[in-house]
């Protein structure tokens, strides 16, 4: 569980990026966090596993005061992936990077190398163990970055922007291995713009602005009000512009979030109907 | 002549066990604007850097066929050459901006070009009008949002007045709002008779401005063609590319025998097509 209290951070006292956060996310959530560029998200996130230290506020991570714990304790609990992969990776082969973590938490040379495998192909990497990350394009950068954190399967998963740069198919295997690690009872949270990976994925979503959160609460609310959507620079996802525009004629149309059954379903009884 | 025009055109990173384009054809001419999709590492970027010549000049690698810019061919100028030609702006707009404030930031590319200080000041002037960023003229760089410096770095592009603005996926790390902006802009300079390659995955963002879809796996070109046309092809699912919730929805109900008008690609005309449908 990760709570925190009236968190503040400015950055040299200058930018203030945090305006009094609290949160609570508990064991087993898979929540979002949206926003405006510069809202504050990726400081939020970097409070989760100790890179950044609340200037006022606190921080719990499973109970336990932050102030307490070191990074290296934190690190082990929470997994951060960050936005660019170039500020993560650093070794010559994709298996050495991933590789890495694993040993940093006591795994042996075979069980790194069977989770690397294993996580290699999961997203998609086949073939790309001996390579060097640097020598792939944006993309597999990425995943190669993301493949490093989720190899050590930490009991919570903080990605910023995984979707940046990832195909639709990608982004499919991607959300289906979140997935599976948030029903095995891992944490998930992301920091992302892309609204459709939202509604798809995540029950819960906090919406961010100017360092504070504007509205925290299940995704289809949130994403739906349109004030909050204005604040935080949201734009509706096709589907709900396409049920926002039929609901003029058709009274029936409901105005919550639209999935892409959900227009099929009312578009094939209002066209067979017709 | 195209404005661009790739003949049989192959490249190899140095270091690299295949090909990163493969046999490209492809002509571009004055006025289109162009969306490059494909799945990730199908050579897109690559693409793109050949348009002004950074591949192969600064990228080096194994190159066979030619990439004519302007009917000049890419292997006999320099980039420099080219850079006044075809713009391009990235995906990360921090690998881009390199001077302490927005006027210098825009000065910056054609002083290095000896365009005279008087024009400098005009262009300068012209683009922060155009692009909306007098409230950021005097400020540095890192105390800009993604979307502002992203909107800067395009306006420093833009200041090498160049026949072709190549943008490699611009809007990625932009919240929604600031990358609808960035695509506005992208769709009135293209109106105002600008040239536009634009690399993107989103295509429900971007398909309905586009004049021209090219659809590229695996270092080839898979499919050219109007939006409409490209999107509404199975190959896009078959290499795994997102087409737009409309465009899925229209597949769905043809599937069922139920057929719109046309083909939709965003959600108020796939709206209006239901309507046109019932009445």
């Amino acid at each position: 569980m990760i709570i925190l209290e009236d968190v503040e951070y400015s950055y040299d006292g200058i930018y203030t990026a945090l305006r009094g956060v609290t949160l609570q996310v508990d064991r087993g959530e898979s929540v979002a966090i949206m926003g405006t560029n510069g809202a504050g998200k990726t400081t939020l996130i970097k409070h989760f596993n100790g890179l950044l230290r609340p200037q006022a506020g606190n921080v719990f991570l499973e109970g336990k005061d932050t102030s307490q714990m070191s990074v290296a304790e934190m690190a082990k609990i929470v997994g951060l992936v960050f936005q660019n992969p170039d500020h993560q990776l650093f070794l010559e082969s994709c298996k050495k990077e991933i590789a890495f973590g694993l040993k940093n938490l006591g795994f042996t040379q075979e069980e790194a190398e069977e989770r690397c495998d294993q996580t290699l192909s999961r997203l998609g990497l086949e073939g790309f163990a001996e390579r060097s990350p640097f020598a792939l394009s944006g993309g597999e950068r990425k995943r190669v970055a993301l493949a490093s954190v989720l190899a050590t399967e930490p009991d919570v998963l903080a990605l910023d922007e995984p979707t940046i740069g990832q195909d639709a198919r990608q982004k499919e295997s991607l959300a289906r291995m979140l997935m599976e690690m948030n029903k095995k009872g891992r944490t998930v949270i992301v920091v992302t713009h892309d609204i459709e990976f939202v509604i798809e994925h995540f029950p819960r979503t906090i919406a961010m602005s100017d360092g504070q959160i504007v509205a925290d609460g299940d995704t289809s609310s949130v994403l739906t009000h349109e004030e909050v959507l204005e604040r935080c620079s949201l734009t509706l996802p096709q589907m709900t512009q396409a049920a926002k525009a039929l609901r003029h004629r058709f009274d029936n149309v409901s105005d919550r979030l639209a999935s892409l059954s959900d227009i099929e379903s009312i578009a094939t009884t209002l066209l067979e109907g017709a | 002549m195209a404005l661009v025009k790739f003949d049989d055109f192959s490249y190899k990173y140095y270091g690299a066990d295949s090909l990163a384009l493969k046999k490209i054809n492809l002509t571009i001419d004055n006025g289109e604007y162009v969306v490059i999709t494909g799945p990730s590492g199908c050579g897109k970027t690559t693409l793109c850097r050949a348009i002004n010549g950074l591949v192969p000049r600064f990228h080096r690698g194994y190159i066979a066929g030619h990439v004519y810019v302007d009917e000049k061919d890419t292997r006999e100028h320099e980039v420099a050459h080219f850079a006044a030609i075809a713009g391009l702006v990235f995906q990360n707009p921090e690998n881009q901006l390199v001077t302490l404030n927005v006027e210098k930031e825009i000065a910056f590319g054609p002083e290095n070009l000896g365009v005279n200080p008087v024009e400098v000041r005009r262009r300068v002037e012209e683009i922060i009008d155009l692009l909306d960023l007098e409230h950021l003229r005097d400020k540095h760089p890192h105390e800009m949002s993604g979307g502002e410096q992203q909107r800067v770095a395009m306006a420093a592009t833009l200041a090498l007045n160049p026949q072709i603005l190549v943008a490699d996926e611009p809007t990625s790390n932009l919240d929604p709002k600031s990358a609808e902006k960035i695509l506005e802009i992208i769709s009135t300079l293209n109106k105002r008779g600008m040239t536009v390659v634009l690399v993107e995955h989103r295509l429900d963002l971007v398909a309905k401005e586009a004049t021209r879809v090219v659809l590229m796996d695996r270092g080839r070109i898979v499919a050219d063609g109007t939006p409409t046309e490209v999107l509404v092809a199975d190959i896009c699912q078959d290499i795994g590319v997102g087409i737009p919730k409309a465009t899925e929805i229209y597949k769905r109900l043809n599937a069922k025998g139920l057929r719109l008008g046309s083909v939709p690609l965003t959600g108020e005309e796939l709206a209006l097509l239901i309507q046109e449908g019932t009445v």
